[in-house]
């Protein structure tokens, strides 16, 4: 069975299977690109909730989304100041 | 060296302008020029898929343009073919997002370097194709042998023959060469009558297209078939060679069952 394979040229792989690898990988991609524009909402949202709670250095931080070939990670880097206990007390 | 600048464009979407325009810019990589495409399909990018560089692209010809990064790291250079590079298109942004003043400086920015930039254009006569037609001086126009595809080639020509793009030459893709010797389908002539450019080339139906297309490999990078003999052959005209079109009839008589099919053609009136 193999050599016929190797004759044909398929190898393990026929072009209509890595077609669907790949599109899978593309969808997986475009569907968690995420525009400078958004990207920039999002960090201010962040950061205002995240001030409420605690100092933060805000010209430090780094938001992006972190992607491999399986999955995709919203990878955040925020230095703490420091926290602001009374906010914590206040509970 | 400066650059030639082309766009491939073709009103109509669907008749192979990313297509063509990959396997035209591997092909010219081939003989040994430097070549970069450029996607500018912004929001709807799909050369990288095409040319199988998708996994490689980390910043686009958008980022270049805000100055988020520097040209050479926006080109993906491919691995495959010496010469040949890429410049995607932004995903998630919108065709407003450039003017054709910065298309003109982005190409401008490229000729120094290159022999040859494509500029992959979207479908439609709106803002993306006068971004992605500004910064070129040539034209290929694709259609294929259908009236939607032929109507809207000829209102592109018109559109680029009033912003002075010269030459304009026409490349006929998904003919059917038995088709057209049943009758059943616009021949070159028939295309050619209507439209009154210049031809540069007639690349027939060809299923290698599809499973180019599934592998992301250019079929003028490695495959020997009609479709990938076509656009070589578009090629060596675009450098200036004297190459006769291919016999594509020779193509329509061949198999059994149109054999079968000529004899019963006889039959019939």
């Amino acid at each position: 069975m193999d050599f016929l394979k190797k004759l044909f040229g398929s190898g393990n792989e026929t072009s209509g299977q890595k077609a669907k690898d790949r599109l899978r990988i593309v969808l997986i991609h475009d569907r968690t690109d995420i525009s400078p524009q958004l990207l920039n909402n999002l960090r201010e949202e962040i950061v205002h909730v995240l001030v409420k709670y605690m100092d933060i250095d805000e010209k430090k931080i780094e938001i992006d989304l972190d992607r491999d070939e399986k999955a995709v990670a919203l990878v955040a880097n925020i230095p703490v100041l420091r926290i602001k206990r009374n906010s914590i007390e206040m509970k | 060296m400066s650059a030639r600048v082309i766009v491939t464009t073709s009103g109509k979407g669907g008749v192979g302008k990313t297509t063509s325009t990959a396997n035209i810019a591997a092909a010219l990589a081939k003989f040994g020029k430097k070549v970069v495409a450029i996607d500018a399909d912004v929001g709807l990018r799909n050369l990288d898929v095409i040319m199988g560089l998708e996994n490689r692209v980390v910043y686009n010809f958008i980022d270049v343009i805000e100055k988020t990064c520097k040209m050479s790291a926006a080109l993906v250079k491919d691995k495959r073919v010496p010469g040949l590079y890429l410049l995607p298109a932004a995903q998630t942004r919108t065709k407003d997002a450039v003017n054709p003043e910065q298309m003109i400086a982005l190409c401008e920015e490229l000729k120094p370097d290159f022999d040859f930039i494509f500029l992959d254009c979207p479908a439609g006569i709106e803002g993306g194709f006068k971004n992605a037609a500004a910064g070129a001086d040539e034209a290929l126009v694709v259609t294929t042998p259908e009236i939607p595809a032929v109507r809207d080639a000829d209102r592109i020509i018109g559109m680029l023959e009033s912003m002075g793009k010269s030459p304009i030459r026409l490349i006929i893709n998904r003919l059917r060469p038995n088709m057209v010797q049943d009758g059943d389908m616009l021949a070159k002539d028939d295309i050619l009558d209507v439209l009154s450019i210049e031809l540069i080339g007639v690349v027939p139906e060809d299923e290698s297209v599809i499973r180019a297309t599934n592998n992301g490999e250019p079929m003028t990078m490695t495959l020997d078939s009609p479709a990938a003999h076509a656009y070589l052959n578009i090629a060596e005209r675009l450098l200036g060679h004297d190459v006769p079109l291919m016999d594509l009839e020779s193509y329509a008589g061949r198999g059994f069952f149109s054999k079968i099919k000529k004899f019963f053609r006889g039959k019939k009136k």
